[in-house]
C-alpha cells in the first residue's frame, strides 16, 4: 500500500511540475502584440513588479471589488501559503530554522485557510450571480481543498497521526525507501486528496497561480509612446 | 430586433445590483453586415460553409497570436468579483452580460475544444458544443459589450472582457458574420478618410463655415486651416467634429487655442478620422491600416507634431497602438509626445501663460466631467500615471468658476461607460444603449440634484453622440452634454487680434465694405 502511495506521490509530482512547465512556456512564448495594461498603470519596469506583488499578496484588485470576496480568499490563500510552508518539515532533516519558527503559525493558519474556504463556498451556493456562473467543477474544487484542510486540521489537533513515520516515508518516497505510511484513514484521505489537486491542477481553473503573473493588463508598463512595442507577427505584416 | 419597444430604466438612488434575470437581453440583434461591408475589410461575404472548422481554427489562431486571449481563457476561477461591475448588467439584470457571464459564451467554446477537462468532461466544467444557437448567442452578446474594461479594474487577474469580445467578434467576422455597423464605417476610412464618409470637399466647406462664425462672433480671423503642408501641428480629430453638436464647438475651441498658442497647424483629408473601428473588432489588419492613414499624412503634410481632438476610443489607439501599428515616429520632433492629446497642448499653454480665460463665460453653466472608458482605463495624459484623470479637469477648472465630481466610485477608473462604446453607437441597438446608461445617469443626476450641476462634460465622440440621445430617455435635455473644448472655447480671450485682410470672405463681396 505504501509503494502505491509513493507510485500515486511520484506521478502526481510529475504531473503537477510538467503540467506547469508546459503552461508556463506556454504563455511565455506567446505574445502580446499590443500595449494593454489597465490604467492608471506604473510608468517603469519597477513599479510593475510592486503592482505584481500587491496583487498576488494583497489581491489588491478585489481588495477594490468585493470586500467580502476579498476577506474569505485572502484568508483562504495566506492560511493556504503558511500551512504549505509548515509542510516543508515534513520533506526535510534538519528542518530549516524559517520553518520552525512558523511552525505555530502554520498549524492556525489552518483554521483560516478552513474558514475562507467556508465562505467562499456560502458565497457560491448564495449569491444569485456567482451560482449562476458556477460549474460543477467549481464547487467540488471548495469541497476538495475543504475535505483536505478539514482532515489536515483534525490530524494536527484532534487524532494525531504518526508523523515520524509520515516524514520517513516522504524523505525517501522517490526512491520508494521512505519507509511504511502509517494506515491511518485521516491521513490517507488527505494525501489521495493531495496526490488528486497536484493532478488536476494544471488542467483546470488552478491555472490563475501561474497566469496572473503572464496577465498583460497587469505586467506592462505603461510606456508606448516613448517606446515602441512590437512583437515578431506585427513586425512580418510590416515587411510584407 | 431593431426598433423593438423596451422600458427605460427608472432611475434610483444609488446604483443597485439587481437580483439577475435570464434572458432580458436575449432578443436583441444588430444588422449583420452585407457581403460589400466584409470583403474590403478582408473578410468573408457570408457564413461561410464550414464555419465552424472555420471559427475553431480562429479560436486557435488568436490564441497562439494574443497572450491576453490564452491567459483569460485560463485563469478566471468564478469568484465573482467582475459580476457586478459591467453597467449593462446593472442596466438589464441579464446574466450574460455579467463580464464573466459573457467570456464564458467563449470560454466554454474554448475549454470544449481546446482543454482536457472541457474534451473529457465538459459538463463538468460547463464546456460546450460550437452550434448555430452558440454563434447567435456570440453575436448578440458580444456586441453588448462596450469593451470599456471596467471588468478589468476589478478581476484579480486583470481579466480584461473586452479582449474576449474583441477576439469573439474577429471569429465572427472571420466566419462572414459581421456587423454591418462597424464594417461599414472601417470600409469608409479605408475608402474616403472618415467614419462618416464625408469628402475633402465637405470638410473644406465646413472648416470655412467655422472661420466665418467664429469671425462674426469676435472679429479675428480663426483659421481653420485643411491639408497645409509644411504646418507644424496635424491636429486628427473625431469626424463628427466637423458637423455634429456639441462635437464641432469642441472642434472650434481646438481652434482658438491653437491661435492663441501661435502656432502653425492643420487638418488633413487623409487623416480626417481620428476614431479606429478596427480595434472593435480586434482586427489587428483593419486597425493597422487606419493607422497608417495618419502616418500617411503626417509624412506628406511634413507636420513637426500629431495632435489628436477629443475622442476616447481614438486616444486609446492612438496612445497605447499608433507607435507599435503605424510607428516608428522618428521625423517628428522629439521634444513632443507622439501623438499628444489636446488637453494636454491646452493644458501646457495654460501653464505658459499663453492662453487668457473669461470664466464668467460658462457662468450660465455648472460642470462635472465624464471620464470616458477608455481614456480613463486604457491610456495615460502627461507623465504621471492618472493624469487622464487631472489634466481635463484642470482643464476645465481653468475655464468655469463652478465644477463638482459625480460619486467618487463613479468617475476614474471607475467609471461608468456613456452605455454607447465599443461599436454600439447604432440605432439598431438602442435599447442596449439606453439600459447601459443607467448607472452613469444614476451617478449624473444625483450630482444635479446634490450639487447644482447642469452639465456633463466629455471628451469622447461617442460619450457626446450617446448622451445626446440617451438624455432625453432619463428625461433630461439633450444639449446638457458639452464639449471640454467647448467650454474652453466660451472662455478664451481671443487676444491675438488680425489685420482684416485676414477676415473670412474678405474682398470676395465688396458692396457690403
Amino acid at each position: 500500500m505504501s509503494s502505491v502511495y509513493a507510485l500515486l506521490f511520484i506521478v502526481a509530482t510529475l504531473v503537477l511540475v510538467l503540467g506547469l512547465a508546459r503552461k508556463i512556456v506556454q504563455y511565455s512564448r506567446i505574445p502580446a502584440p499590443l500595449k494593454i495594461p489597465t490604467t492608471p498603470a506604473p510608468v517603469t519596469r519597477t513599479g510593475v513588479v510592486l503592482r505584481m506583488i500587491r496583487e498576488v499578496v494583497l489581491f489588491e484588485s478585489l481588495f477594490k471589488s468585493t470586500k467580502w470576496t476579498w476577506i474569505f480568499s485572502w484568508m483562504f490563500h495566506m492560511g493556504l501559503f503558511l500551512v504549505l510552508v509548515r509542510h516543508v518539515r515534513y520533506f526535510i532533516d534538519p528542518v530549516w530554522l524559517p520553518i520552525q519558527l512558523i511552525q505555530p503559525f502554520g498549524k492556525y493558519a489552518a483554521f483560516a485557510m478552513i474558514a475562507g474556504l467556508a465562505g467562499l463556498l456560502i458565497r457560491r451556493i448564495f449569491v444569485d450571480r456567482v451560482r449562476y456562473i458556477s460549474s460543477p467543477s467549481d464547487f467540488l474544487w471548495l469541497l476538495l481543498l475543504l475535505v483536505i484542510g478539514l482532515s489536515g486540521a483534525t490530524m494536527t489537533f484532534l487524532v494525531h497521526t504518526d508523523v515520524v513515520a509520515v516524514k520517513e516515508f516522504f524523505t525517501g518516497f522517490w526512491t520508494f525507501s521512505g519507509g511504511d505510511l502509517p494506515m491511518d484513514p485521516l491521513l490517507l484521505v488527505h494525501l489521495t486528496l493531495v496526490a488528486v489537486l497536484m493532478l488536476l491542477l494544471p488542467f483546470s481553473k488552478l491555472l490563475h497561480i501561474p497566469g496572473v503573473f503572464f496577465s498583460p493588463t497587469r505586467n506592462q508598463v505603461d510606456n508606448p509612446r516613448e517606446k515602441r512595442h512590437l512583437v515578431e507577427w506585427a513586425r512580418k505584416l510590416e515587411e510584407s | 430586433m431593431a426598433g423593438a419597444e423596451f422600458e427605460t430604466p427608472e432611475l434610483t438612488e444609488f446604483i443597485e445590483v439587481p437580483k439577475l434575470v435570464e434572458g432580458t437581453m436575449e432578443h436583441v440583434t444588430c444588422f449583420v453586415a452585407k457581403p460589400e461591408h466584409q470583403e474590403p475589410l478582408g473578410f468573408p461575404g457570408e457564413k461561410v460553409e464550414n464555419w465552424k472548422e472555420v471559427a475553431i481554427d480562429k479560436m486557435g489562431d488568436l490564441l497562439s497570436r494574443y497572450r491576453s486571449f490564452q491567459v483569460f481563457m485560463d485563469a478566471c476561477v468564478k469568484c465573482g468579483s467582475c459580476t457586478d461591475k459591467c453597467h449593462y448588467y446593472l442596466g438589464t439584470k441579464d446574466p450574460k452580460n455579467m463580464p464573466v457571464g459573457r467570456q464564458d459564451l467563449l470560454r466554454k467554446v474554448y475549454r470544449r475544444y481546446f482543454t482536457f477537462a472541457g474534451k473529457y468532461f465538459p459538463k463538468l466544467v460547463g464546456a460546450a458544443d460550437l452550434t448555430d444557437e452558440v454563434v447567435d448567442e456570440w453575436y448578440s452578446y458580444f456586441h453588448q459589450c462596450s469593451q470599456c474594461r471596467r471588468c478589468s479594474v476589478f478581476c484579480p487577474y486583470g481579466i480584461d472582457t473586452a479582449e474576449i469580445s474583441m477576439a469573439a467578434r474577429e471569429i465572427l467576422d472571420s466566419i462572414g458574420v459581421g456587423q454591418k455597423y462597424c464594417n461599414e464605417i472601417i470600409g469608409k476610412v479605408h475608402k474616403i478618410g472618415n467614419n462618416l464618409g464625408l469628402p475633402g470637399p465637405a470638410i473644406e466647406d465646413t472648416l470655412e463655415g467655422l472661420e466665418e462664425d467664429v469671425y462674426e462672433e469676435d472679429e479675428v480671423a480663426v483659421k481653420y486651416p485643411l491639408d497645409v503642408k509644411g504646418a507644424d501641428i496635424l491636429l486628427v480629430t473625431p469626424s463628427a467634429d466637423f458637423f455634429a453638436e456639441p462635437h464641432v464647438d469642441g472642434l472650434i475651441g481646438y481652434g482658438k487655442v491653437f491661435h492663441e498658442a501661435g502656432v502653425s497647424w492643420t487638418l488633413s483629408t487623409k487623416a480626417s478620422e481620428a476614431g479606429n473601428f478596427g480595434m472593435f473588432i480586434g482586427s489587428y489588419e483593419n486597425m493597422r491600416r487606419v493607422s497608417l492613414r495618419i502616418r500617411e499624412a503626417a509624412l506628406e503634410l511634413g507636420v513637426k507634431r500629431i495632435v489628436f481632438g477629443e475622442c476616447g476610443h481614438a486616444w486609446r489607439v492612438a496612445y497605447s497602438f499608433l507607435n507599435t501599428l503605424a510607428g516608428p515616429f522618428d521625423f517628428l520632433d522629439p521634444d513632443y509626445p507622439v501623438p499628444q492629446h489636446i488637453c494636454e497642448f491646452t493644458l501646457n499653454e495654460i501653464e505658459k501663460g499663453t492662453l487668457e480665460f473669461d470664466k464668467s463665460e460658462n457662468d450660465d453653466m455648472s460642470i462635472t466631467f465624464h471620464d470616458s472608458c477608455n481614456v480613463a482605463r486604457a491610456t495615460r495624459m502627461g507623465d504621471k500615471p492618472g493624469g487622464q484623470f487631472d489634466i481635463p479637469r484642470e482643464v476645465i477648472k481653468a475655464v468655469v468658476n463652478n465644477y463638482h465630481d459625480m460619486e467618487w466610485d463613479t468617475i476614474h477608473e471607475r467609471t461608468f461607460c456613456c452605455g454607447g462604446g465599443g461599436g454600439l453607437l447604432t440605432d439598431d441597438l438602442m435599447e442596449v444603449r439606453v439600459k447601459g446608461a443607467k448607472p452613469r445617469m444614476t451617478a449624473f443626476k444625483n450630482v444635479m440634484e446634490e450639487k447644482g450641476v447642469t452639465h456633463l462634460a466629455a471628451i469622447c465622440a461617442i460619450c457626446k453622440s450617446q448622451f445626446t440621445k440617451v438624455f432625453p430617455y432619463y428625461g433630461m435635455d439633450m444639449f446638457q452634454i458639452v464639449s471640454v473644448h467647448q467650454l474652453v472655447s466660451n472662455a478664451i480671450v481671443l487676444n491675438r487680434k488680425t489685420p482684416p485682410e485676414e477676415a473670412p470672405g474678405y474682398g470676395e463681396d465688396d458692396d457690403d465694405e
